[in-house]
């Protein structure tokens, strides 16, 4: 029911804007770009531009983007879904290869292979048979683990409607200026995406999100690849502009998984995104590849399903767009040619403003444990433990090995925990 | 026998009655009660108003106070000067006259001269004319622009402190995208607030044993210019040291000069490794800017950047958009070799916050543009930025805060109309008015010309219609498409549909039969 009809409004920049003063300076951003446009269509022919004109139209078909983030999200869980898992890790080594930083990936795994008594080899996800590619590692920021991973904070990590006491690393804080890549696999059907066994998001959710993010211009441009079943159903509904989708399967067939390993027994990738990862092993952050090759990705010979793209919401031609516009991070820079000039020899400087002072109580932990009578109990034993072992590092540490600590806390008649 | 028809004639009667009050109350009760319970709950919004709010009727007013010195008057003063449209802007002048001065001094003096006299408020401008042949100029410049508000111009010319391009840079995601300059992408966006890093990179501690009295540095140099910067935003200030952190980007070595060489365009491949140790995850949810000071290695000093032509870059340091400055520091090699490791690095701070103060300007687009070569800029010296420079800011500052709060509200009020699921609650529609509120207070004090009136007002619009907009509360409820809710509407309805529809279709049966009979009886 709705309450009193909006009408949607009409052109954007129809203000009338009226100043009172004279005008400086005399540069007409407008005449200027429209002839660098046209000039360099009719010079295009061959004809020598000369490159003032020829850098700003450059800059007209580049991207326009300043940061890059990346969204990738495993919806399954259990043990035979281990192949959606080491796709996501695959894709999240590949885009902090390409240079886009921990802090603006938003990692959404079940991440239960790692640590499964299943797992023959614990704490590794293997993307290649054989055991020749642990994707798992040492270096992996997994955001929302385990039963986090739901629609619910999914739409959230989209739209930026998240509560406030949500830590940085949990939250997308992209702006108009972001590239986004968001990558989605698990089991999924005919206009839904299965999440965690559970609940399902559909189409029609995912493009509301999108244009919610797209109404508070959260994205610059939208890559979105799905690798499930049926994944094109997934981008036939999105409506905002700016967005290339590409899917591994059409509607109708499913997408195959890629090679099983009897060492683990399960499989170990899907066939989509096998072949697309073999594709970005050969991009490095400087490489010109566009989109085009992309979408050649994965023939139905070698993935048995159809792969399927959406382009007619883009704006940009998909020949223009590079592969590390989405995958990588790649920043504009300036060279800084002007400084300001510094009185060295300006006495201590007495801030105008009034500095607060904060009145704070010292803080102190709140009494939880009976430490006295903890304490009054045998621990002399492990005090010598310790300084016997003990090594020091360069820098003065002192480590304590688990191992021994383990050792020395079983002398101790209680087994609570203080240090 | 008739008795008994009578009464059997009454049970019908009596039955008929039943099923038809049974209808009516499913129908005149329930039908309304059940479509009641199940809508989404909207609070009422000022539609009209944000509707108002998406045309963006500005009216930007300065206060100028034009002072005429004795021998400066044309004859014909109240000529119009000129006025042109740009875009669909339109631009007229509109000057008062004020009083009559005598400036015996050079302009330097004379700035410092008159600007206790001035009134001194946000986003006022006093321009003092002087005569053709005064000496206050210097030869050839016609304009001379103070650090604080005023200018001297030897006749009337057109001078303002804004221009064009900053203020459609302010409107950015309103102005089609064709007509934006260059200058759109790359300045911060409008916040409450700020968060400045100082890193300091030593990739070597072996060999250089590096110190920077960044304390010092900040109260001294940095601290006046966010004390002037205050009014704009709130910063907080950190520093911290990195040992091992490399660029990601092997310098060439260059044979002529004996010197290490980074050329421009491996550049924007330096920051990004960098960027994961920076830990600007941890810090505020504010934009952050992080200044770095890279001192390179022992066996890759000296180290200087190249620009695009190839020729070494004499402040050494570079920026990114939204993002911060790296400057590399060289250090000198010791004139024996035989020195012991490390070797003791004092920072000369002063350089270094020249470059990052400059940066910090850049970065928030107080760079000079281009002038006439007739004007003549004073430096602003310590404070870094001068007042009219400062107003600049606000005006594009409050400009882009309105211009997002009227994009924000519109683009709530669609989603409102597109998506039927979404719920609206009343703190949510109270916060849309005051949001409303405030953006139309801070409109009418730009047309007023009061600055910093208006640029808090903008400010309230902004963080209320950031709440309204991103409260957790506006996820809109799971879609259902029709199949289910059909599924899960018709068991509980049918089972007691059925029996009411019957009847009254047994009903209408009777009576047309009754309407039938006494034309057969006949």
């Amino acid at each position: 029911m709705r309450r009193g009809q909006f009408p949607p409004s009409g052109s954007a920049a129809a203000g009338a804007l009226r100043r009172r003063r004279g005008k400086m300076a005399d540069a007409v951003p407008a005449a200027r770009w429209a002839r660098a446009a046209a000039a360099l269509l009719l010079g295009c022919c061959g004809a020598a531009l000369a490159s003032g004109i020829q850098d700003q139209a450059e800059q007209f078909f580049r991207s326009g983007h300043t940061n890059n983030w990346a969204v990738l999200v495993c919806t399954s869980r259990f043990w035979f879904n281990y192949r959606h898992v080491a796709n996501t890790l695959s894709v999240y080594r590949s885009v902090k290869r390409l240079g886009i930083p921990d802090s603006h990936i938003v990692l959404m795994l079940a991440d239960d292979m790692a640590c499964n008594p299943r797992n023959p080899k614990p704490a590794t996800v293997f993307s290649h048979k054989n055991m020749e590619l642990n994707v798992y590692g040492d270096d992996v920021e997994v955001d929302y683990r385990s039963y986090e991973v739901t629609v619910e904070n999914f739409l959230r990590v989209l739209t930026g409607r998240i509560p406030p006491s949500t830590p940085r690393s949990k939250r997308l804080l992209s702006d108009d200026r972001s590239n986004i890549l968001i990558y989605m696999t698990g089991h999924g059907g005919n206009g839904f995406l299965k999440f965690q066994d559970s609940e399902e998001i559909t189409n029609v959710e995912l493009a509301d999100a999108f244009e919610q993010m797209w109404q508070k211009r959260r994205y610059n441009e939208l890559l979105f690849i799905i690798d499930t079943c049926q994944g094109a159903s997934m981008y036939e509904r999105f409506y905002s502009p700016n967005i290339m989708a590409l899917a591994s399967s059409q509607v109708g067939e499913d997408s195959l998984s890629h090679q099983p390993d009897l060492g683990i027994g399960v499989h170990l990738m899907d066939r989509y995104t096998f072949y697309v990862l073999e594709f970005l092993e050969e991009i490095h952050p400087a490489s010109q590849t566009n989109m085009n090759d992309l979408f050649q990705v994965c023939p139905k010979s070698l993935c048995v399903s159809t792969p399927g793209h959406r382009t007619d919401l883009f704006q940009r031609d998909p020949q223009n767009v590079l592969i590390t516009d989405f995958f990588g991070s790649v920043r504009k820079v300036e060279i800084t040619t002007e400084t300001i000039s510094l009185d060295r020899d300006l006495a201590g400087f007495e801030s105008k403003l009034p500095k607060d002072e904060l009145t704070t109580e010292p803080l102190k932990y709140a009494e939880q444990l009976p430490v006295a009578q903890i304490i009054h109990q045998d621990t002399c034993m492990v005090r010598l433990y310790f300084r016997s072992s003990a090594q020091l590092t360069e820098d003065g540490a002192i480590p304590l090995p688990l191992p021994l600590l383990v050792a020395a806390l079983e002398y101790m008649e209680d087994s609570s925990v203080f240090w | 026998m008739a008795a008994a028809a009578a009464i059997a004639a009454d049970e019908r009667a009596r039955g008929r009655r039943a099923a038809l009050s049974f209808a009516a109350i499913a129908v005149v009760l329930g039908l309304p009660l059940w479509w009641r319970t199940t809508e989404t709950y909207r609070a009422a919004l000022p539609y009209g108003d944000i509707e108002g709010l998406g045309q963006l009727p500005f009216q930007l007013a300065v206060p100028v106070a034009v002072v005429f010195a004795p021998g400066s008057v044309p004859g014909d003063l109240p000529r119009p000067l000129p006025f042109r449209d740009v875009q669909e802007m339109e631009i007229s002048v509109n000057r008062e006259r004020h009083l009559w001065l005598s400036l015996p001094c050079p302009s330097v003096q004379a700035d410092a001269a008159l600007h206790p006299l001035q009134d001194a408020s946000l986003g006022s401008m006093t321009m003092y004319v002087v005569p053709e042949t005064s000496s206050l100029l210097p030869q050839g410049i016609s304009v001379y622009v103070g650090k604080h508000r005023s200018a001297l111009v030897r006749q009337l010319t057109q001078v303002m402190s804004f221009t064009a391009s900053s203020i459609s840079a302010a409107l950015s995601d309103r102005v089609p995208n064709g007509q934006l300059g260059p200058d759109a992408r790359r300045h911060l966006k409008s916040s409450l607030g700020y968060e400045i890093t100082f890193s300091l990179l030593n990739p070597d501690p072996k060999s250089h044993a590096v110190d920077w009295d960044i304390e010092d540095a900040v109260n001294r140099y940095v601290q006046p210019v966010l004390d002037k910067l205050s009014l704009v935003a709130n910063f907080s200030v950190d520093s911290q040291i990195l040992y091992y952190a490399v660029l990601g980007v092997t310098p060439r070595f260059d044979k002529e000069s004996s010197s290490f060489l980074l050329s421009a365009h491996s550049l924007p491949h330096v920051i990004n490794p960098v960027e994961a140790r920076l830990g600007s995850s941890a810090a505020s949810l504010y934009p952050v800017l992080n200044f770095l000071l890279y001192v390179p290695e022992r066996s890759h000093s000296p180290l200087y950047i190249q620009d695009k032509d190839g020729a070494a870059v004499s402040t050494n340091a570079f920026h990114s958009p939204r993002w911060g400055g790296i400057m590399v520091y060289n250090v000198e090699a010791p004139a024996s070799p035989q020195v012991s490791l490390p070797l003791h690095v004092d920072v000369d701070m002063v350089r270094v916050m020249e470059v990052f103060l400059a940066q910090l300007r850049l970065l928030f687009g107080l760079s000079r543009e281009e002038l006439p070569p007739e004007f003549l800029l004073e430096s602003p010296g310590n404070e870094g930025l001068a007042d009219w420079e400062l107003d600049r800011l606000l005006w594009a500052h409050t400009v882009e805060n309105i211009a997002t709060v009227s994009t924000t509200l519109t683009s709530l009020a669609q989603l409102l109309d597109k998506i039927g699921n979404i719920v609206i609650k009343d703190d949510v529609a109270s916060e849309v008015y005051q949001a409303v509120a405030s953006a139309q207070s801070a409109m009418a004090e730009l047309a007023a010309g009061h600055l910093h009136l208006a640029f808090q007002a903008s400010k309230e619009a902004v963080t209320s219609s950031e709440r309204a907009f991103f409260d957790p509360s506006l996820l809109h409820l799971l879609y259902f498409p029709d199949d289910q809710k059909f599924a899960i509407y018709i068991p509980l309805f049918l089972p007691m549909a059925v029996p009411i529809l019957l009847s009254l279709a047994k009903i209408v049966r009777e009576a047309r039969q009754r309407k039938k009979e006494p034309s057969k009886m006949d």
